[in-house]
C-alpha cells in the first residue's frame, strides 16, 4: 500500500490534570488519515489542551498518543514534524514574511535556493504572492493568518493542527477563510485537526466533529450525524437549538423506536439504546423541524403531534420564531420559514404542532 | 499650559541647583584663567589623560561585557522559571538597594590581604602566601560588575518578558531545537533589552568613582578619580575639562545607541 499523504492519529485514554484538576479526563479518539476533524466544545472543555498534547507542548498525565501507529509521548515538539497554526498566529515579528515561512525549512537544513522556491509556492497557495519582503506588522489580520497557514504547511507535514485560527477575524473574512481551508485540505490531502468553539465553523468545515465537554468526548460523528442524532443532552443543546420534552417510556417498537408519554400524548422517538418501560427520559427536537398542522395535515412519514398555546411570536425576516407552551408549561420553540402566504399566529392562539418521528431523539 | 505649570517647580529647582552649577563648572574649562580652548588642546598631548581615559574605557568595556555574560542567563531564568522568579528578584534587588559604599567596603573585606578569600584559600592549603587582590584593576572590575549587574539584568528581563510565549512554541513546533529557537527567535527579540542594559552599564561605569577609588589600583585610576584628584589640588580648570570630556563621551555613546535601528525606543515603549 502506498504511503498515505495524511497521518493517522490515535488518542487512547488521554489525560491531563493540573494540580489534580483534570483538563482532559480520558479522551479516546481515532483520527483517520486525510481527515478534517474538529474538536468542538465550550471554553474549558479540554479541546485546546488535547491539541497541545498532540503537538507536544503539553505532556499527558495519562494515556497515549500515537501518530501513524507510533507513540509520540515524550517526543519533543520539534521532532514531531507537525504543522501548527496558533490562535494569535505567532508570526516572528523580527522576520519578514518569507523568512517566517522559510523558518521550518531552515530548521530542516533546506538549501537557500530550495527555500526561496518553496516559500514562493506556499505564498501562491495562500494567495499572497509578492508579500515575501514585508514584515508581519505590515499585514492585516487575515493576511497574517494566511502567512501562518503557509508557514505551517510549507514543510509538507502530514498533520496540521489549528487552534481557533479564525477566532480574531471578522465574520466575512472568517467565512472566506473557512472555504479556503476546506479547499486547501482537499488539495493537500493531509490530516487536519481543528479546534474551535464555533459550531457553525465546525459544521461547515469538518469531515467529522468530536464534541468535547468537561474534558471528555461527548460525541464523535459527521456534522449531520451530530445535528440529526445527538447522543446526549449536551450535544443536542450545544450544537444548534433544541427543544427538550420530558417523557416517560411506555413501549419499545422495532427499528430503535420508543413510544413515550409526553404531555398526555404519545410521542415516538428514535433511540439507539434500549430504555425500559417506565423510565423517565428526555426527548429532543429541532425548532425548524416542527410545523403547525391546522388540524388536518397529512404526511407520508410518521408524525408526532402536540397541542400548544402560542406565547410569543417574533418575525425575524427569513423566518418566524414562535415560543409555544405545552399542556404542563414546557416551553417549545418553533421556527417557520416566512412567507406572505402563511398565516402568522397570534399570541394566545391554540394550535397543534407536528413533526417527524425521525426528528425526535431520545437523549 | 497646565502640564508646564505642574512641572515648573521641578524645572526651577533643577535649573537653580543643578543645571546652573554644572554649567558654571564646565565653563571653567574654557574661561579659566582666560577665554580659550587651550585646556582641550593640551589634553590631546597629555599622556596622563590618555592613559586614564583609555583605562576608563577599558574598565567600562570589561564590566559591560561581564555583566552581559553573567546577567543574560539570570534574566532568562527570571522570565522562564516563574517559580523561582521571586527569589531571583530578591537576590538581584537586595544588593541593588544597598549603598554602593557598603558594597565596596564589603569587597574590601573579602579581597583584602587578610580578607575572607585569601584566608579561605590559605586555610585550604591552596596558597602559601596571600594573593594580591585588593587595589588591582581586577578588583575594580569584579566589584563594579557586581554593583552594575542589576542594571543589565532588569532591562533584559523586561525585553524577554515582552516576547510572546507562543513564539517559542511556534518555533519548537516548526522544528527548531531549543538552542535554534533561542538563537533565531528569543535572542534577536531581546536585543532592545540588551542594548538598553549595555548602554546603562557602560555609561554608569564611565563615571564610577567610589568603587574604583576604594578597591582599585593606585596606578590604574579612572577619569572620575583623576577629576577628584584635580579638584582636591584646586586645579579647577583641568578638572572641568576632564568633566566635559566624560560628559561628552557618555552623551556620544547614548546618541550612538539611539541611532541603532529598533533600539532607540527600548526605553520609551514596550519594544513592540
Amino acid at each position: 500500500m502506498a504511503a498515505e499523504l495524511g497521518a493517522s492519529v490515535a488518542l487512547r485514554d488521554l489525560e491531563k490534570s493540573y494540580d489534580r484538576v483534570a483538563a482532559v479526563a480520558g479522551v479516546s479518539l481515532d483520527i483517520r488519515s486525510g481527515e478534517f476533524l474538529t474538536l468542538l466544545g465550550p471554553s474549558g472543555s479540554g479541546k485546546t489542551t488535547t491539541l497541545m498534547m498532540i503537538a507536544g507542548f503539553e505532556t499527558p498525565t495519562g494515556g497515549d498518543i500515537a501518530i501513524d501507529g507510533t507513540s509520540v509521548v515524550g517526543m519533543p515538539p520539534y521532532r514531531r514534524n507537525i504543522g501548527m497554526v496558533f490562535q494569535n498566529y505567532a508570526l516572528f515579528p523580527h522576520l519578514t514574511v518569507a523568512e517566517n515561512i522559510g523558518f521550518p525549512l531552515k530548521q530542516r537544513g533546506v538549501s537557500k535556493e530550495d527555500r526561496a522556491r518553496l516559500v514562493g509556492e506556499a505564498l501562491e497557495l495562500v494567495h499572497l504572492p509578492g508579500y515575501g519582503g514585508r514584515y508581519p506588522r505590515q499585514l492585516s489580520g487575515g493576511q497574517q493568518q494566511r502567512v501562518a497557514l503557509a508557514r505551517a504547511i510549507v514543510f509538507k507535514p502530514r498533520l496540521l493542527l489549528m487552534d481557533e485560527p479564525l477566532g480574531a477575524l471578522d465574520k466575512q473574512l472568517r467565512e472566506n477563510l473557512q472555504l479556503e481551508m476546506r479547499r486547501l485540505h482537499a488539495d493537500l490531502g493531509i490530516t487536519f485537526i481543528y479546534v474551535t468553539h464555533d459550531q457553525e465553523e465546525a459544521l461547515t468545515m469538518s469531515d467529522r466533529i468530536a464534541v468535547m465537554n468537561d474534558g471528555l468526548v461527548a460525541q464523535v460523528g459527521r456534522p449531520e450525524d451530530l445535528y440529526d442524532r445527538p447522543s446526549n443532552r449536551f450535544v443536542a443543546s450545544f450544537i444548534g437549538e433544541s427543544n427538550f420534552l420530558p417523557a416517560i417510556v411506555r413501549a419499545l417498537e422495532d427499528n430503535d423506536v420508543v413510544v413515550a408519554e409526553c404531555q398526555g400524548a404519545l410521542i415516538r422517538a428514535v433511540c439507539p439504546s434500549r430504555p425500559a418501560a417506565g423510565d423517565k427520559v428526555m426527548l429532543t427536537t429541532r425548532p425548524e423541524r416542527l410545523r403547525f398542522t391546522d388540524g388536518a395535515w397529512n404526511s407520508s412519514t410518521p408524525q408526532n403531534r402536540l397541542s400548544v398555546t402560542v406565547t410569543e411570536a417574533v418575525f425575524a425576516g427569513e423566518r418566524c420564531r414562535y415560543m409555544l407552551q405545552a399542556g404542563d408549561g414546557t416551553a417549545v420553540v418553533l421556527k417557520e420559514p416566512s412567507s406572505a402566504a402563511i398565516r402568522r399566529r397570534a399570541v394566545g392562539e391554540q394550535a397543534e404542532i407536528a413533526w417527524s418521528v425521525a426528528d425526535t431523539i431520545l437523549v | 499650559m497646565v502640564p508646564l505649570l505642574l512641572a515648573a517647580p521641578l524645572v526651577l529647582y533643577m535649573l537653580a541647583f543643578y543645571a546652573l552649577p554644572v554649567l558654571a563648572m564646565l565653563m571653567r574649562s574654557i574661561s579659566d584663567p582666560t577665554w580659550s580652548l587651550t585646556h582641550y588642546k593640551d589634553l590631546a598631548g597629555d599622556p596622563v589623560f590618555i592613559k586614564v581615559f583609555w583605562n576608563t574605557l577599558e574598565t567600562s568595556f570589561i564590566v559591560t561585557v561581564s555583566t552581559l555574560l553573567l546577567g543574560y542567563p539570570v534574566a532568562l531564568a527570571l522570565v522562564r522559571a516563574p517559580k523561582w522568579a521571586p527569589l531571583i528578584l530578591i537576590l538581584i534587588l537586595l544588593p541593588f538597594w544597598t549603598s554602593v559604599l557598603v558594597r565596596s567596603y564589603a569587597w574590601m573585606v573579602l579581597m583584602g590581604r587578610h580578607g575572607l578569600i585569601n584566608e579561605a584559600l590559605l586555610a585550604a592549603g591552596l596558597l602559601e602566601r596571600p594573593l594580591r587582590l585588593l587595589n588591582t584593576p581586577l578588583a575594580t572590575q569584579i566589584a563594579m560588575t557586581h554593583i552594575l549587574l542589576p542594571y543589565m539584568i532588569l532591562p533584559i528581563a523586561n525585553a524577554l518578558r515582552q516576547i510572546d510565549p507562543s513564539l517559542a512554541r511556534a518555533a519548537s513546533g516548526l522544528g527548531a531545537t531549543p538552542f535554534a529557537s533561542f538563537r533565531q527567535v528569543t535572542l534577536p527579540l531581546s536585543m532592545p533589552g540588551v542594548a538598553a542594559g549595555v548602554l546603562l552599564v557602560f555609561v554608569l561605569a564611565l563615571g564610577f568613582y567610589i568603587t574604583p577609588a576604594m578597591v582599585g589600583g593606585p596606578r590604574e585610576i579612572t577619569l572620575s578619580m583623576l577629576i577628584s584628584q584635580q579638584v582636591e589640588e584646586l586645579n579647577w580648570a583641568y578638572a572641568a575639562t576632564l568633566s566635559a570630556v566624560l560628559l561628552a563621551t557618555a552623551l556620544g555613546i547614548i546618541a550612538l545607541f539611539y541611532r541603532l535601528p529598533g533600539i532607540g525606543n527600548a526605553f520609551t515603549t514596550s519594544g513592540r
